[in-house]
């Protein structure tokens, strides 16, 4: 079941498009990853999502219906450009923060006594903003933004400003919201991260989506049939030998495992390319190479940039 | 509406609560009390050091006339000591030598010996002395002169102070005692105070829209509120700030003016007790009528602010107060959304606070001449009315033109805080960006 729809968005500013007829939709207690460069409108997008900003056309649906104005009390949103008032005690801002979320104080209270828990940083509670390093300050604002349970959450750059292990500890935390049936719209450049936590994605480029699908089967689509060989034997001029088959793109034959990356050439199944290879040496190992989402991402938007000069 | 009273109560309380809130509220009024009483209180202790003058008088004009005091003696020296004294002066015995020359009823000039500088209080106490004395001589010579009897008497009678009671005929008809002077006391004051007001904490909550949105927190918030809701929530929170210093202020004020009186009123009782020891029995007479007199006046005046129409002032004070301040902090959040440093907020703040800082210059005009096309026209244009219409007010206005600058006023308010939240909404969002009015007023015409 979808969560949330968003069909033919556009948005327009006075010099430029941010978004021209986007669609998107957003499966429950999934994990959807919104990609795309710099400036691509994938910030508009969300700020539409969060009715910061309105479209100049396009419908929203939230669980099905119209989206109402109420339904922001069941978003979570961690905008990349985030902050807390500096001279404002954490515990205070805190429970302000969820208060304007639509919590009672008493909730409130309750749910930040968990997290502070959870996160063992009950002592920042009386500390002032300001004296927190950035990390600290951003596991508050993580807390601040998922306090009141809402139904989605978006999450932009989230891992911005944490070391590795706080990265760790923020990721295992989202999972386990999606675990709980929290649906997830995650922004991200940072792309083995997409590739770790994502079930879905969609690429915007230049105010376009150009890509969208569940994340196994979009690395899947942009497969280039190249595969990873270790094997023992010999290979004289096994270019010449097995040229009208594959191309070879690496070939290591200093250690007793020889290595090589080949790409098939068309028209050939995979069972049958080994069988041939069976013929010539001892096969250690055989993988197929499923490009990663980086350079998913990046063979995509060039692709897409280019159509657009053209 | 619920979400903005959050937003208002945040605003409030974190600024109430700051030190420097608190430090500036209670210490003003102590230091403005102290700041009027302690020159007077001073000028009470004045010197009570003990002082000799040497007086030779060849005139034998003043000789024994010259009073001495508590703390000032006066001792007449023959010529051979005064030579000496004049050649020489070094004496402890002597904190002065005064001469009077013979021929100081046509010179009108005397002259002072001294090691130190002579003090303020003791040369001007001299001075006055001998002009008396001088006076008294010369007018005896013109009498005995002319011949006329009773002439002395005649002459003192001749002597006038006028009072022009100024009486302002109410609605009914009904005559009250006004005072120009109050009038425009008052309304300078209260001009003063709203403009104060207004620019203290305009530009507070314009530094609140820039500090939310330098620190980035604004993209949270608007996420659960609407950016409207969120002015007007800072605007109302810090107005209500700025309420609480003033009735704070307020009551501050009127505990200490009432101390101070007290103090004050003990002490001038006591100043003219001094003066009786001092002056010749003549001017302490004169002294003493002033002293009744005086209490008499400020009976008068205080009869006299009681027939202002003070429920209006203080209604309008509150409305322009509350309508001045809501109209600059709206333009001023504006500017706060749409800036990025302080430079630039610099900037932007001069032209839209120019009307305010108008105002004041010309206030004291305004006071001089109320009724005039200036203080007219400066008192029904909104941005300019708050200060000026305040300064008009105690001088009575007509009603048609009070109503018309508060029409105004309020018409302008709406048309600012529509215009503050279109410009607001897309400003804080707007990073990186140098920004110019031209620039602003495009942002008018965004849809949201």
């Amino acid at each position: 079941m979808e969560l949330f729809q968003a069909n033919n968005i556009v948005k327009e500013y006075a010099e430029n498009t941010a978004l021209s007829s986007v669609s998107i939709s957003v499966k429950e207690a999934s994990i959807f990853g919104l990609l795309g460069p710099n400036g691509a409108g994938k910030t508009t997008l969300i700020r539409i999502i969060n009715q910061i900003t309105a479209p100049d056309s396009g419908e929203l649906y939230f669980e099905g219906r119209p989206m109402k104005s109420d339904d922001i009390y069941r978003i979570g949103y961690l905008p990349e450009e985030r902050g807390l008032y500096k001279k404002m005690k954490v515990g205070e801002q805190a429970l302000y923060l969820a208060q304007l979320k639509g919590m009672s104080k008493r909730d409130a209270l309750k749910n930040l006594k968990t997290w502070f828990e959870k996160f063992e940083i009950q002592a920042w509670w009386g500390k002032k903003v300001q004296e927190l390093s950035k990390g600290m300050a951003q596991k508050v604002q993580f807390i601040t933004t998922v306090i009141h349970e809402p139904k989605l959450l978006i999450f932009d750059e989230p891992f911005s400003g944490f070391d590795p292990i706080n990265t760790n500890l923020i990721k295992n935390e989202i999972l386990d919201l999606k675990k709980k049936g929290t649906t997830i719209i995650f922004s991200t450049h940072d792309m083995p991260s997409v590739e770790e936590i994502c079930d879905h994605i969609a690429l915007i480029n230049q105010s376009r989506k150009i890509l969208d699908g569940q994340i196994d089967e979009v690395r899947e689509k942009f497969k280039t049939n190249t595969f990873e060989i270790e094997f023992r034997g010999e290979t004289p001029d096994i270019q010449n030998d097995l040229g009208t088959y594959l191309k070879i793109l690496e070939l290591d034959e200093h250690s007793v495992r020889k290595q090589m990356k080949v790409q098939v050439l068309n028209g050939h199944s995979n069972n049958e390319f080994l069988k041939i290879l069976m013929n010539r040496f001892e096969i250690v190992s055989f993988r197929e190479i499923i490009p990663s989402m980086n350079d998913v991402f990046i063979h995509v938007v060039e692709e897409n940039n280019r159509e657009i000069k053209l | 509406m619920n979400k903005s009273i959050l937003i208002l109560k945040r605003e409030y309380l974190t600024r109430v609560k700051k030190k420097s809130f608190i430090i500036t509220t209670l210490l003003i009024p102590i230091f403005m009390a102290a700041l009027t009483v302690l020159p007077t209180y001073l000028a009470m202790m004045d010197d009570k050091e003990e002082r000799t003058i040497a007086v030779y008088d060849p005139t034998s004009l003043i000789l024994d006339k010259l009073e001495s005091n508590q703390f000032t003696k006066f001792h007449y020296i023959p010529k051979q000591e005064y030579q000496e004294l004049s050649q020489n002066f070094k004496s402890d015995k002597y904190y002065a030598l005064l001469y009077v020359p013979e021929n100081i009823l046509t010179t009108n000039r005397a002259e002072m010996i001294s090691n130190k500088q002579v003090t303020f209080d003791v040369k001007n106490m001299v001075t006055s002395r001998i002009e008396n004395i001088i006076e008294t001589e010369k007018r005896k010579q013109v009498v005995n002169e002319s011949g006329i009897p009773d002439l002395e008497k005649k002459l003192a009678a001749t002597k006038t102070s006028i009072t022009v009671d100024t009486i302002k005929l109410g609605e009914k008809g009904e005559a009250k005692k006004s005072s120009t002077e109050i009038a425009m006391a008052i309304g300078y004051l209260a001009g003063f105070l709203i403009y104060m007001f207004v620019f203290i904490y305009g530009t507070m909550v314009m530094r609140g829209v820039m500090e939310e949105k330098s620190n980035r927190i604004v993209e949270v918030i608007i996420s659960s509120v609407k950016p409207f809701q969120l002015l007007f929530g800072k605007i109302v929170g810090i107005g209500l700030v700025g309420l609480t210093q003033i009735a704070i202020w307020m009551i501050l004020g009127f505990g200490i003016t009432s101390g101070v009186t007290a103090f004050m009123g003990h002490g001038s009782s006591e100043a003219v007790a001094q003066a009786q020891n001092i002056m010749s029995s003549q001017a302490a007479g004169q002294i003493a009528q002033a002293a009744p007199a005086q209490s008499n006046v400020t009976m008068e005046i205080i009869q006299m602010i009681g027939n202002l129409n003070l429920p209006l002032i203080i209604f309008s004070l509150f409305f322009y107060f509350v309508g001045g301040f809501i109209l600059y902090a709206s333009l001023q959040g504006a500017i706060g959304s749409a800036v990025d440093s302080d430079e630039d907020a610099q900037q932007m703040m001069l032209p839209v606070m120019m009307p305010l800082i108008f105002s004041i210059i010309i206030l004291f005009a305004v006071a001089k001449n109320p009724e005039g096309p200036l203080a007219f026209w400066a008192s029904i244009i909104p941005f300019t009315s708050p200060v000026i219409m305040m300064v008009r007010i105690p001088f009575g206005v007509p009603a048609w033109q009070l109503i018309l600058s508060m029409v105004l006023l309020i018409g302008t308010i709406f048309g600012c805080i529509w215009m503050a939240g279109k410009i607001y909404r897309t400003g804080i969002l707007m990073y990186g960006k140098k920004v110019n009015f031209k620039e602003i007023v495009k942002w008018l015409f965004y849809k949201n």
